[in-house]
């Protein structure tokens, strides 16, 4: 059993994955070190929300490993899960419930005292609208409050599926604050993202998917457009 | 500790469940009224016949309760997948007979108010006299409402995720129902009448184990069926 | 970089084959134990010659309830282990269950009609192996309704598991609600000429369901080793 004190945060080696007869992955190879942010880019469908799901055990691989923090996904789910911060393409927040009900119902799934709700929301500037429903938010507001439930805690493994889509500046700096406090704190962070400008300043290197593998050949955009590191 | 974090678990998804229920309305009213449209269409069906009628009671509000409370399972999952909250449901930490319990419990309790609905609604219509006896019977239904609930439950957490879901749930569930529906409605006629065989304590038994066989069942498969 | 995970090419394509032989054996010893015990069994006082149904109508009823033990099994081995070997001799054993649990019933049927003047009476016994074909019915739609190979493992093994676990359950219930049934037909209660036909027809339906659910299974292999051939050959082009 490891004690967390792995020198990988997100280990992943020869990942397969398939929806019925097509393969998404096909044995993809990375990692992130602790205190590393990766930007995982690629087009749609190359298999980068597939990646993420599996790392956040949501998906179980058909073929290699995937571990954080040296905890195996598949065995070690549960003790994967406490330390993994998960932000998906959908907001999954429950419309007839507030925003202030959503948040309660997340502190109480994740054994967080109630007092941390209201912080949350403050921080992610809805403590105005904290109790009306989610039904009538605007997609932005949507993706705030989802993000809402990631300051709830602090994970030491960020997954975060395209973070920056529906945000607005204030909002792209709330994520950038989110990624930069995991980070100092020894955390990391795995990125899937469509462009890099939002991140850029943040992310240490990216990765390109293409058709479920890393491609070798663009191994890092962000020294490539920086020139210099 | 732990057990204390389970438990606020199992609460926080009932609550949350009911407070949706609570507020859209429209499931429950929807789900209560079919299963008294249902009573009404198999008075009609079996009438005008009072003797006949009494005769059938039983089974007919069993009959409802199965036909509506088949859809109420569905819709307690239905509401994780519309909004796609089914993936952070099970990102989060803690063991995942916490999200069962809580599931069942909320079930629980919207189909005990549903049968409490059915239940009046075949006394009155099929001109039912209640017995002296009736803190049993309240106790067969319970035991019934449990064994539907807890099967219901668990095969909805498959159905409301696979093709044909509307089908599959019946298909799963009602064959699996069939020691239910035999105990509660041969054990309620035997109480709405003399019980000369006394009956009724045997089939109370075998609901009873029924329950008690498919909640620790169904809590242990749960974790293999609720992954994608 | 970490070494990628080499268990992917060591996965063999070897399909198990069953002898057609066996086959052919066992539907000869079917056929010879048919021969025998209807020569040497008399006709039944009321029912005459059709009495002799009862020698594939009660043997696949037994049957019926093995397969449907092995499907218990190896769906209980699926949720702990996690080998697709045990779900898909599982799903095989269900398939032919379901069967012989239909043959079963027509038989019976067949069987009620002279000796009760109707097709179907809700005898304990006949109606407990319908609802028992209705909860398999089940499991194989479940089988059909999801795509997911992996899910499809799981959520039928514990429908299967589940469902076997209700078996009992639901004989009892159905034989207390029929208090008046039918005394069980087994040999204890059978003529003695008739109880020697039974038994060895038992033997000659296990090799008969023995063979279908092994070749069942070696197909549901098959299928499984091309598709396993078509995952090695995505994963390891370049």
């Amino acid at each position: 059993m490891s004690n967390g004190q792995s020198d990988r945060a997100i280990d992943v080696s020869g990942l397969g994955k398939r929806f019925g007869a097509r393969w998404v992955l096909r044995g993809t190879t990375l990692a992130v070190r602790p205190g590393e942010v990766v930007g995982l880019m690629g087009q749609n469908g190359s298999g980068k929300s597939t990646i993420l799901r599996i790392v956040a055990t949501l998906l179980k691989p058909n073929a290699g490993t995937a571990q954080v923090n040296g905890l195996n996904v598949v065995r070690d789910a549960t003790a994967v899960r406490a330390q993994v911060g998960y932000l998906a393409h959908t907001p999954g927040l429950y419309d007839d419930l507030t925003a202030r009900e959503n948040l309660k119902f997340a502190a109480d799934m994740l054994g967080m005292p109630a007092t941390v709700v209201d912080a949350s929301l403050e921080r992610v500037g809805l403590a105005r609208v904290a109790h009306e429903r989610v039904r009538g938010f605007s997609a932005g507001m949507e993706r705030r409050l989802a993000l809402a439930r990631l300051f709830l805690r602090t994970p030491t493994v960020l997954l975060l599926d395209e973070p920056y889509s529906n945000l607005d500046a204030a909002g792209v700096e709330l994520i950038n604050s989110l990624i930069g406090g995991i980070v100092r704190t020894g955390g990391a962070a795995l990125v899937a993202l469509h462009e890099l400008a939002p991140a850029r300043g943040l992310i240490d290197r990216t990765l390109t998917l293409v058709e479920g593998r890393i491609d070798a050949a663009r191994p890092n955009l962000v020294g490539a457009a920086a020139g210099v590191a | 500790m732990a057990w204390r974090d389970d438990w606020r678990r199992v609460r926080a998804i009932a609550r949350k469940d009911l407070t949706t229920e609570l507020r859209t309305k429209a499931g429950f009213n929807g789900v209560a009224a079919l299963g008294v449209t249902i009573l009404i269409l198999l008075g009609l069906a079996l009438g005008p016949d009072g003797a006949a009628l009494r005769n059938a009671a039983v089974g007919a509000v069993w009959l409802a309760t199965l036909f509506a409370g088949v859809l109420a399972f569905n819709r307690s999952f239905q509401v994780e997948l519309e909004s796609g909250a089914l993936e952070p449901l099970l990102q989060y930490p803690g063991p995942r007979w916490t999200i069962f319990a809580g599931k069942l419990l909320g079930n629980l309790v919207f189909v005990t108010a549903m049968v409490a609905i059915v239940v009046a609604a075949g006394v009155v219509l099929f001109g039912v006299g209640i017995p002296a006896t009736w803190p049993t019977l309240v106790g067969v239904i319970a035991l019934g409402v449990v064994g539907l609930v807890v099967l219901g439950t668990f095969y909805a957490s498959m159905s409301s995720r696979s093709r044909a879901r509307e089908v599959l749930l019946p298909m799963l569930l009602f064959p699996m129902l069939v020691p239910v529906l035999l105990g509660a409605t041969t054990a309620s006629k035997a109480l709405l009448g003399a019980d000369l065989m006394h009956e009724a304590g045997a089939w109370i038994r075998l609901l009873a184990a029924y329950d008690l066989v498919f909640l620790i069942a169904t809590f242990v498969a749960f974790e293999h069926v609720i992954e994608s | 970089m970490p070494a990628p995970d080499r268990s992917l090419d060591a996965r063999p394509a070897r399909p198990p084959r069953t002898s057609p032989w066996m086959g052919v054996a066992a539907i000869l010893v079917l056929a010879a134990t048919q021969a025998y015990s209807i020569s040497t069994s008399p006709a039944e006082g009321d029912m005459g010659h059709l009495q002799k149904i009862m020698y594939v109508h009660v043997p696949a009823a037994w049957m019926t309830f093995l397969a449907f033990f092995v499907v218990l099994v190896f769906s209980v081995k699926y949720l702990w282990k996690g080998r697709e070997d045990d779900d898909l001799v599982a799903a095989s054993a269900a398939e032919v269950g379901a069967t012989l649990n239909g043959l079963t019933l027509v038989l019976g049927m067949i069987w009620g009609r002279p000796a009760w003047g109707v097709w179907w009476v809700w005898d304990a016994r006949l109606t407990s192996t319908l609802v028992l074909f209705l909860i398999f019915a089940g499991y194989l739609a479940l089988r059909a309704f999801v795509d997911d190979e992996q899910q499809r493992a799981r959520w039928s093994a514990a429908v299967g598991a589940i469902g076997a676990i209700n078996v009992p359950i639901v004989y009892m219930s159905v034989k207390w609600w029929r208090t008046l049934h039918q005394p069980p037909s087994s040999p204890a209660t059978l003529d003695p000429a008739y109880t020697m036909g039974l038994r060895i027809n038992a033997f000659a339906l296990l090799f008969v369901m023995i063979f279908f659910i092994r070749k069942r299974y070696e197909i549901a292999r098959l299928e499984r080793a091309a598709e396993h051939a078509a995952e090695a050959a995505a994963l390891g082009a370049p």
